[in-house]
């Protein structure tokens, strides 16, 4: 009981209140936009014929009121809230009247799939050649291995995307450019290696950015390891050296990298926006750059909510946890 | 200060390799400078060698629009840096000042300071960026995308310097300066402060870093100022005429080898900074001056001597 006062109530206040403070600039951000979508709208329908001008009128309120865009701002917050907490996103101004809901539900498999495999592999290989080259850092492999994770680490990632884009779609042309999957959703080996061979490439640039992340992280982790004593004493003691790596440092450093995966699995809604805009895969990402450009705040605030609660969530989740995983942190 | 440089300098091989490259950086910035014409410009080429790949005459190649790529090359550098710096001063002024604020007046103001700072670190900068520069289209200069970059960049360093300016105060100097009746802003200033600005270097590196993979990535999506030249802008027009599937690629090139040049740079002397922070590594250096044979044994990679190293420092201890 004490705990649960003291550590975990607390903790998930906190995780509320940073989820209200997020959603309300998210909510007042767009609108401050000079883009407002309603003109926008009526613009593009009274571009090729003429209406009368009371309908235009009567259009327009019925087009605010639908968006909920009518009465004061904070009128519509009020307004916003309640829908948002019935579980409604409503409608998507571009794709009228296809419910946001519905459009992020058609998106989200090919995100989660593509960024939780990338995510999880570019994290093991990571962990494990990063703790190996900060063990052997002397060697002649682990030093090539660093000088070229010290190239790719800073680089932009659009960078490394665009030229893996390149290299693998035009001037070796082994994977196609553009889509998530060819022929229809079947569970047939077909469409299954489809799916693999449209997500290859873009798997391929998260697992390096991320991989080049991790290395860092898992080398730096290992190096301090090295020089601690039980470690010495193992190296005296002619422990096998894959035994002091894999049961030792790895065992030892792993707490980090736990708490990392968490919070890196729980922004993985944001990280496939610029994935999924270079390789133009269906996912959230791609949905929510073109609901960007054209103002369409619901799928906008759909998707970036579902961000926000993915990255509360995650390290939520990991302060649960941490006492679980780390024998050491007890509440005082 | 000048004794750090030339202990980098001296220590650290990849301080040492990242300076030339920002040498060489800030070399092109100052040549840019002279470029015989305005490098945006169009058609200052003669028309028989647009679309012509590196030649002598033009060491980077032309484009078929009839610039040279040399010249648009060395002003979209010095411009990415513009950005880059205006977006690091606005982002660290603000993590700085309230991660002190935080960290010294501590309690109700700190509690409210750290909330909005944890809501901050939680929204999503991409989209966010990326919908504030959709809303500026058309308005969005270099500055104030610089500006833009800069108020989403604070919330980390903010946590860091508030956790810095926690663990100074509980040193056992800080005591001893207020029991001697040493004032506040003394304190802060003359005691704290040599503390803070490694760490602010490392930082304002990282935050190079950053601003630099944010201006690309915001350009190539055509969210800056596209007329003027920067990395991210070169990169976006080489994709938009689609100078690859034209057979024209080192106008692509130019600008995507420069960003990974600068931005290894930077990271190459971050890399440095931070290993002349670290405890451990800042202990060897000071035993060299005792026994230099713990560092030449480390240089020479034999395990022996990191264990010297670490007998000493458990000595000193």
């Amino acid at each position: 009981m004490q705990l649960l006062r003291t550590y975990i109530l607390p903790r998930i206040v906190q995780w509320a209140v940073v989820i209200f403070v997020g959603v309300t600039i998210i909510f007042l951000i767009p609108r401050f936009s000079p883009i407002n979508p309603v003109d926008d709208m009526i613009g593009r329908m009274t571009a090729f014929q003429t209406m009368d001008p009371q309908a235009v009128v009567l259009m327009r309120a019925t087009m605010q009121d639908l968006y909920g865009l009518d009465g004061s701002l904070l009128e519509q917050y009020i307004n916003f809230w309640q829908r948002l907490l019935q579980g409604d996103l409503g409608p998507s101004f571009q794709n009228f009247p296809t419910p946001v809901n519905e459009i992020i539900a058609a998106g989200l498999p090919w995100t989660v799939g593509l960024l939780t495999t990338s995510t999880i592999m570019s994290w093991l290989l990571g962990i494990f050649v990063g703790s190996l080259v900060g063990y052997f850092q002397h060697r002649r492999w682990a030093q090539v291995l660093e000088r070229v994770v010290i190239v790719i680490y800073p680089t932009p990632y659009v960078i490394i995307a665009l030229i893996l884009m390149v290299l693998f779609t035009f001037y070796w042309p082994i994977f196609p450019m553009v889509g998530g999957a060819q022929g229809k959703p079947a569970l047939n080996w077909e469409y299954i290696s489809s799916i693999l061979r449209f997500g290859f490439l873009p798997a391929l640039s998260i697992v390096i950015g991320g991989f080049a992340f991790r290395f860092i992280i898992a080398k730096a982790l290992a190096t301090t390891e090295i020089a601690s004593d039980y470690v010495q004493y193992a190296e005296l003691a002619a422990v096998p050296k894959r035994r002091i790596v894999y049961s030792y440092i790895i065992r030892n450093t792993m707490l980090p990298h736990v708490n990392d995966l968490a919070l890196s699995l729980g922004a993985m809604f944001e990280g496939a926006l610029i994935t999924e805009v270079v390789f133009g895969y269906p996912g959230l990402g791609s949905k929510l750059f073109t609901a960007i450009s054209n103002a369409d705040y619901n799928i906008v605030m759909g998707i970036v909510l579902l961000s926000i609660v993915g990255i509360a969530t995650g390290s939520l989740i990991v302060d649960l946890l941490y006492p679980v995983f780390d024998p050491r942190v007890r509440l005082r | 200060m000048l004794t750090t440089i030339r202990d980098l300098l001296r220590y650290s091989l990849s301080f040492r390799f990242g300076s030339v490259i920002l040498l060489f950086v800030a070399i092109m910035v100052v040549v840019s400078f002279f470029a015989p014409y305005p490098p945006e410009k169009r058609r200052v080429v003669p028309r028989k060698m647009r679309g012509e790949p590196p030649s002598a005459e033009y060491i980077l190649g032309t484009t078929t629009l009839g610039q040279d790529v040399f010249w648009m090359l060395l002003t979209a550098v010095r411009h990415t840096l513009l950005i880059a710096s205006i977006a690091v001063c606005i982002g660290r002024g603000i993590g700085v000042m309230l991660g002190m604020i935080s960290g010294y007046l501590g309690g109700g103001a700190d509690r409210v300071i750290q909330s909005v700072v944890e809501s901050v670190i939680v929204i999503p900068r991409l989209p966010l960026l990326i919908l504030i520069a959709v809303i500026l289209k058309g308005g969005l200069t270099f500055v104030w995308l610089g500006i833009l970059i800069g108020m989403l960049d604070w919330a980390y360093p903010s946590k860091r310097y508030r956790a810095q300016v926690l663990s100074l105060r509980e040193r056992e100097f800080t005591h001893t300066a207020i029991f001697s009746g040493m004032g506040t802003a003394k304190i802060v200033i003359q005691e704290h402060l040599p503390f803070i600005i490694p760490f602010l270097l490392a930082d304002v590196v990282s935050g190079f870093l950053f601003s630099i993979g944010m201006e690309v990535t915001l350009s190539w999506l055509g969210l800056n100022d596209l007329n003027s030249l920067s990395l991210g802008t070169m990169i976006y027009w080489a994709d938009e005429w689609n100078s690859i599937f034209a057979g024209k690629p080192w106008v692509m090139i130019a600008p995507v080898v420069a960003v990974i040049v600068v931005v290894v740079g930077f990271y190459l002397v971050s890399i440095g900074i931070s290993e002349y922070l670290d405890p451990r590594k800042r202990l060897l250096r000071l035993q060299t001056h005792q026994s230099d044979t713990a560092l030449e044994l480390q240089a020479q990679g034999t395990s022996a001597g990191t264990a010297i190293a670490s007998a000493g420092t458990a000595k000193d201890e």
